[in-house]
């Protein structure tokens, strides 16, 4: 489509792609590094020379490694699970949850494969790897230092699927509450052309801008003195606010709600008014049009809010470091746990492990979500 | 919509705003104003050991918290204290000793002002950055071939989408010690070189962390920008012989201006609460941010006292920070509706 006229130079054309090939590894090279570090012995993993880092010398010498076999079988089970994933997959969610539900169907299925993958990977193939490189001699020594024990330790041994489960629990709440709250919200806004509407999102806007520093400084006295607070009203059974998972998914929600309105307003104005003024010819109420004419075309809106809530509630560290407990920390915050008493290069490489951990779940989410991520980035903006 | 209807369907996100983040704003407005303190009281206790021919005894005066004997918590009372909190918080004294020895820099070594110092600097410098690398990126990736541009951006995605905790950690540990990046570094300029022993090179980082993190958001923006580019316009602009940076100039960054303004504000809400990347770089004993200051007053200390009413004080002096910042690119916001509705 472009003519010719606006071609670039070769010149330019080399300067525009060096420039993007330099942007990507920048983009990449944290996140890729921190991962190769956290599969190697602590000696390797803060290596000042980048070669051992990646071959991991230490690691290898104590055992631990991939021969050629291992890469070359490694990679061929990693393109055909990819493969899988993207050409049976589907069409299994589709036949096991028909119609409605297939949003819920994605989520066990994502859930299963993710085990079935773990399970398979670093499971069943470790296990014949080693037998098959025993039978093979010098094919099957290990070339590249390589090591999962950091892993274990974060993970079995230092309990952090308890902050795991914590984060998930947090999290599903924060995205199932402020959406539905958001969407009726959302849908009203964006039919409504009153001042007050507009005053509305103005006042979300200021609520937006504010540090949630602000807003933890105004729950805290009540949170940890909500028992004695309460007692008046509910008696006995007046919960301490601080410490509580419920309590904490209010406060995100809310912190949350000005952005999701605002971003959930502008996707509903891009569904034609027509829509619901015809079912209100047909004699429903504005309740009704919402239900049976709204709901169904608004899942693509939805959905990409949703992720968007389920960054904040994840990725937040603020908030839940300073209203929840020790006890029932989240992964984020209990990884400051980690850099504390971080004395040992091996508790520094477990801090990296447990990082790795928590980013790999986001890493997941951008694959298969890209297309939505952007969408919604570029909703906001361009309605604004 | 009759405004009934608007108002049952807006009213449960309207409630979780006020309950949680209206109700919030009054109470840190009130707190600041006010001290809670355990009730004290002063007891003479003799303590006796045993010694030769007599006991050796010895009596002091102690203050202790007084326990409610229902609750088995110490008593408080809350007072109102005027503005002693942020007295405290703002320590005008130091300030105008500073001043009237006019030593100038002495006051950046009171917490609260340098915090607020290096927040508004970062703030406001990683702005043009921000949308400089963002729309190089956009400019770039527009102008390369189709079938690169998917994984272009999903791995542009990655800095923007990642913890930021976890974001400024990784950046750390490829610096730390003997950190690969800075054995580079070390090489490249032949000297010793600690990241994280000083103000200015942890500032330098956090730069970086920050456009880093920052600039996926303001490309994805104005790639999206870019696509409805009016093309006759720009063919046009071919044909009156305008050169590559005239067309840019004066066509593309014209129609890109609202998605700017956009940028611009949501990075000066974001960037004003710069925090994460003082966790991550643990560099409170060198650099700190005003939502840093807060977060510290909240912490317990070691006796496990939080300093609610100074931690009110700063989040007010914060939450005005930022509500000056904001007012310019709101007023804007209120005169084009004004505008849209005649």
């Amino acid at each position: 489509m472009a003519s010719k006229a606006m071609q670039q130079s070769v010149g330019l054309r080399l300067l525009s792609n060096g420039f993007l090939a330099f942007w990507c590894l920048l983009a990449s090279f944290p996140i890729v590094w921190i991962t190769v570090m956290s599969f190697k012995a602590p000696r390797d993993a803060f290596a000042s020379s980048a070669w051992d880092v990646i071959t991991g010398p230490e690691t290898r010498a104590a055992g631990n490694g991939l021969s050629i076999l291992d890469i070359v079988v490694g990679i061929t089970v990693l393109y055909f699970a990819i493969r899988w994933a993207f050409t049976v997959l589907p069409g299994l969610v589709r036949q096991v949850f028909p119609g409605g539900i297939i949003v819920l169907g994605w989520i066990v299925g994502a859930i299963a494969y993710g085990i079935a993958f773990i399970i398979v990977f670093f499971g069943i193939l470790p296990f014949v790897m080693g037998f098959l490189n025993g039978l093979l001699g010098p094919l099957g020594e290990p070339i590249i230092g390589l090591t999962t024990i950091h892993y274990y330790s974060v993970w079995v041994e230092n309990q952090f699927f308890q902050n795991f489960l914590n984060s998930m629990l947090v999290t599903a709440g924060v995205v199932t509450i402020s959406l539905t709250v958001g969407t009726l919200a959302g849908y009203g806004l964006a039919r409504s052309g009153s001042n007050l509407a507009f005053w509305l999102l103005i006042i979300a806007l200021v609520f937006r801008a504010l540090p949630h520093s602000v807003l933890v400084a105004g729950y805290l006295p009540w949170f940890i003195n909500s028992a004695e607070i309460l007692r008046p009203i509910f008696g006995e059974i007046s919960p301490t606010l601080y410490g509580q998972p419920w309590a904490i998914i209010a406060v995100l929600v809310a912190i949350n709600q000005p952005f999701t309105i605002w971003m959930l307003r502008s996707f509903f104005q891009n569904i034609p008014s027509e829509l619901d003024e015809a079912a209100r010819v047909d004699g429903c109420s504005h309740f009704q049009a919402f239900r049976r004419v709204i709901m169904p075309v608004m899942w693509p809106g939805v959905i990409t809010t949703g992720l968007f809530s389920f960054l904040l509630g994840y990725n937040d560290f603020l908030v839940t470091s300073l209203l929840l407990d020790a006890q029932n920390q989240t992964m984020v915050p209990a990884i400051a746990g980690y850099f504390n008493r971080e004395t040992t290069t091996t508790d520094q490489v477990e801090a990296v492990a447990a990082a790795v951990s928590i980013i790999a779940p986001l890493f997941l989410l951008v694959m298969v979500f890209q297309r939505q991520i952007v969408s919604g980035l570029t909703a906001g903006a361009v309605k604004g | 919509m009759k405004s009934k209807t608007f108002f049952w369907f807006v009213a449960p996100s309207v409630l979780m705003m006020l309950i949680f983040i209206a109700a919030p704003l009054v109470s840190v407005l009130i707190q600041s104003f006010q001290v809670t303190q355990p009730v004290m009281q002063t007891v003479e206790t003799e303590t006796c050991t045993p010694g030769f021919l007599t006991q050796t005894c010895t009596t002091e005066i102690k203050t202790i918290p007084i326990i409610d004997e229902v609750t088995g918590k110490p008593q408080t009372t809350t007072e109102w204290v005027g503005f002693l909190s942020y007295q405290r918080v703002l320590q005008m004294d130091k300030v105008w000793e500073a001043v009237g020895a006019g030593q100038w820099g002495d006051i950046l070594q009171i917490d609260f002002w340098k915090a607020l110092r290096f927040t508004l600097t970062f703030t406001l410098l990683t702005l043009p950055l921000v949308i400089g690398v963002g729309l190089a990126i956009a400019l770039a990736v527009n102008s390369a071939v189709n079938s690169i541009r998917g994984p272009v951006i999903f791995i542009s995605l990655l800095p923007f989408i990642i913890t930021p905790v976890i974001g400024s950690l990784a950046i750390y540990w490829l610096f730390v010690g003997d950190g690969i990046l800075t054995v580079a570094l070390e090489n490249l300029l032949d000297r010793d070189i600690a990241m994280f022993a000083q103000a200015w090179t942890i500032e330098i980082l956090m730069y970086v962390f920050r456009v880093w993190n920052n600039a996926p958001f303001a490309f994805v923006i104005f790639y999206a920008g870019l696509q409805t580019v009016n093309m006759d316009t720009l063919e046009s602009a071919v044909i009156d012989g305008a050169s590559r940076l005239q067309r840019l100039r004066h066509v593309i960054i014209p129609h890109l201006m609202p998605l700017i303004i956009f940028i611009a504000i949501i990075h000066l809400m974001d960037v004003y609460r710069v925090f994460e990347e003082i966790v991550g770089f643990r560099s409170q004993a060198h650099v700190i941010s005003l939502q840093w200051l807060t977060y510290d007053f909240l912490v317990p200390d070691d006796a496990g006292n939080r300093a609610i009413s100074r931690a009110s004080a700063s989040a007010m002096l914060t939450m005005i920070g930022i509500v000056i910042l904001l007012i310019l690119p709101l007023r804007r916001t209120w005169r084009d509706h004004k505008g849209g509705a005649h």
